[in-house]
């Protein structure tokens, strides 16, 4: 039996039904827990369920489950991998008490990192909730998660960067002329990531290919991946193709990865597959997971939690894998789920807060529709203040204009923008390359190179004449 | 407005090997004004396609026209339900419509997120597809406004359709404004998900070309007919041009 949970302000008794009821009610408003209809009624209504989620001991989330055990493959992770030990030392909180002990000056990255074992989805989305987004921010910058496959990915006062030379049908002279740009503005140190136009195994294994001799003629130290569904790269696997990291987008609920046609054996089979290629140089990390808010609903598939809360428990499945980069791509989904800029700049805070707490390398695809209310401004803006806040790395795309997705995301420039303002570094052993190859003539103050570096050159020659 | 202050590219000539915005130059490290404000323009081009409503005099065929549940466009960008079905009136039309008991194919044209899409491209890729149809049979042929892909689950249901196919102007993008997708669902009814679904994307001039995107979709249907299903785990096999082009050109990066 649910427990119900109320809260008297004056006069007026709030009634809550459950614990799922209490979360979605304390959310801040967006426009997706409006479409499930779970948000708040009032602006009233989401502060008393704010104060009331407060009181709620962190020990309630263990045993008021928000979808059964019994149901769904994700609650049976998140309770069966909960490390009763890492928990003890913050069991003794509530909501509202464990806010203020993340923000308390005793509570170091050490701590932090302690106690990531002890800590479910449903808390950390619940003292989300009741932060601010100062308080996201000055907490994510407490959390330190580095990850490594060819590089080493998110050492503090670093931001790194997936290059995404996609183009509409995968054409290999539009993404080498994509990948040159890129590279020569010194973007590429998280992933060179294609998403292909189509879903194909033999197309995958192509771009595979292409972007394996990519990385070795230039000998750059980073990474490949193709984004294409699990099974495909499985596949690919078998086929012998060069695979650096297995992609696949993860949802938050058992019935969400359904639709999206895999579950938690899948995703094994997956790591193990890809561990066996042994590719990685600096590390094991081989997965590369895609989340965002909203895809629970959109697979109706939301168990009336609210949506903010079935990201975070997507977060308990891309943990169990050892990831390189967990990328929440907070604005692709559209203005059903988070309506404007403002919408899109908490949840990206939150999701990378969230996740950081979490103990998981995040980055964030900061991005916008054309039929969202949200534009450039509004990207620069949560660029900043996730650069701030310490994020793993960003998108980085020719002019922000993703010509095969149909969205902006950031640009190269934008990532020089941050590096710039915020004195970011790109990964260490990326940057060595950069100045090796005369890309960058001066790292300490994000000078480019005015001239193309020779091998450079040389390869845009070829592409060019070829294409005569 | 190009200014000697600015850092251009000197591989400008790559430019013409795609429509990205690459070899933008910079100032400092910012994108330069006259590439600023084209792209500004292009952001308000698409948004302004958003609203662009379905036009049925710009298709060469006759359609059934039907209605998503939802009224307009600011409902249908806020409720995606409401577009993923028919509304009351589009269910009557259909039910007293004088139809065969069952058909083989069911193809559904829907507005998406950009009519613009549809007036350019279904014609094209209706008119080859046609040709390599013989031995189904079609139902005919329904158009929906304010729907989502979804929606043709339902019109595939009601026609009692083996397998339909929309097609559905996808997100405009600021280079592509007119990108048509193609989706497939064999056993079409409401309720299912995007993992029974098989899709071809950015059919456009200047995306995957019709040909092909025909040869795609045909694959897919015979396959779903052969094995009684569609969706994730119906893998598309067809060898494209474009890997082919892909082999071939693979050398050329190398140094």
């Amino acid at each position: 039996m649910q427990e119900t949970y109320s809260y008297m302000l004056g006069q007026k008794t709030y009634n809550f039904k459950n614990l799922a009821d209490l979360m979605a009610k304390a959310t801040p408003k967006r426009s997706g827990d409006e479409l499930a209809r779970v948000s708040a009624e009032s602006s009233q209504e989401r502060v008393v369920a704010q104060m009331r989620l407060a009181d709620v001991p962190l020990k309630i989330f263990l045993t008021q489950l928000l979808i059964p055990y019994e149901d769904d493959e994700i609650t049976r992770l998140i309770i069966d991998e909960h490390d009763e030990k890492a928990f003890e030392l913050i069991s003794h909180l509530t909501v509202g008490d464990f806010r203020n002990w993340l923000l308390s000056d005793d509570t170091t990255s050490e701590i932090l990192k302690k106690i990531r074992a002890g800590l479910t989805p449903e808390m950390v989305a619940s003292v989300s909730k009741i932060m601010r987004n100062q308080d996201l921010i000055i907490v994510a910058k407490k959390c330190e998660v580095i990850s490594s496959f060819r590089n080493t990915i998110g050492l503090k006062n670093r931001l790194s960067t997936r290059l995404q030379p996609n183009h509409p049908t995968d054409d290999i002279a539009g993404i080498a002329a994509s990948t040159i740009d890129g590279l020569l503005y010194g973007s590429g140190d998280a992933v060179i990531g294609i998403n292909p136009a189509t879903d194909n195994v033999n197309q995958a294994i192509e771009l595979l290919k292409l972007l394996d001799e990519v990385i070795n003629g230039y000998e750059i130290p980073t990474q490949s991946c193709v984004l294409t569904h699990v099974t495909n790269t499985i596949e690919a696997i078998e086929k012998n193709a060069p695979v650096d990291l297995v992609f696949q987008s993860i949802g938050g609920t058992q019935k969400t990865n359904e639709s999206f046609g895999f579950n938690l054996h899948t995703l094994k089979e997956a790591e193990d597959a890809a561990l066996s290629l042994n590719r990685g140089t600096a590390g094991n990390n081989v997965m590369y997971f895609e989340t965002g808010q909203g895809s629970s609903l959109s697979a109706n598939a939301n168990h009336g939690l609210d949506q903010q809360t079935c990201e975070v428990r997507a977060y308990a499945v891309a943990r169990k894998f050892n990831p390189l980069l967990v990328n929440t791509v907070v604005g692709f989904i559209g203005p059903e789920y988070l309506y404007d800029g403002k919408e899109i700049t908490r949840a990206g805070l939150e999701d990378h807060f969230c996740g950081k707490l979490l103990g998981l390398p995040m980055g964030c695809d900061i991005c916008y529709t054309n039929h969202a209310e949200a534009d450039q401004n509004d990207m620069d803006n949560l660029l900043t203040l996730l650069g701030v806040a310490g994020c793993n790395f960003i998108m980085g795309i020719p002019g922000s204009d993703d010509i095969m997705l149909n969205y902006q995301t950031t640009s190269f420039h934008d990532a020089l923008y941050a590096r710039r303002v915020l004195n970011l570094r790109p990964a260490p052993e990326f940057e060595e390359w950069l100045l090796k190859m005369g890309i960058f003539k001066d790292m300490d103050r994000f000078l480019l190179n005015d001239k193309i570096p020779h091998v450079f050159q040389n390869s845009i020659e070829k592409v060019v004449s070829y294409e005569k | 407005m190009k200014s000697k202050i600015s850092v251009e590219n000197a591989y400008s000539k790559l430019i013409t090997l795609t429509t990205a915005r690459i070899g933008l130059g910079r100032s400092g490290i910012s994108i330069p004004t006259h590439h600023l404000l084209d792209f500004q323009l292009a952001h308000a081009m698409a948004k302004d396609a958003v609203y662009l409503e379905l036009d049925l005099d710009k298709l060469n065929l006759q359609t059934m026209l039907l209605h998503s549940k939802a009224k307009d466009r600011s409902i249908y960008l806020q409720r995606p339900d409401l577009g993923r079905r028919l509304d009351e009136l589009s269910i009557k039309k259909i039910k007293e419509s004088k139809l065969d008991k069952s058909y083989d194919l069911s193809i559904v044209i829907v507005d998406g997120l950009s009519s613009l899409a549809v007036h350019e491209n279904v014609n094209n890729f209706i008119e080859i597809l046609m040709k390599d149809l013989s031995g189904w049979s079609l139902a005919p042929i329904c158009s929906v406004k304010q729907g989502r892909v979804a929606v043709g689950d339902e019109v595939g249901e009601l026609l009692n359709a083996k397998v339909v196919i929309v097609l559905i102007g996808e997100r405009p993008g600021l280079s592509s404004p007119d990108s048509l997708g193609m989706y497939l669902t064999w056993a079409p009814h409401v309720g299912l998900t995007d993992e029974s679904r098989n899709c071809v994307s950015n059919i456009r001039l200047k995306g995957l070309s019709f040909k092909e995107a025909v040869k795609k979709t045909v694959y897919l249907l015979n396959e779903s007919k052969r094995l009684n299903y569609s969706g994730v785990n119906l893998k598309d096999r067809t060898v494209s041009n474009g890997i082919n082009q892909i082999k071939s050109k693979q050398k050329l990066l190398k140094l």
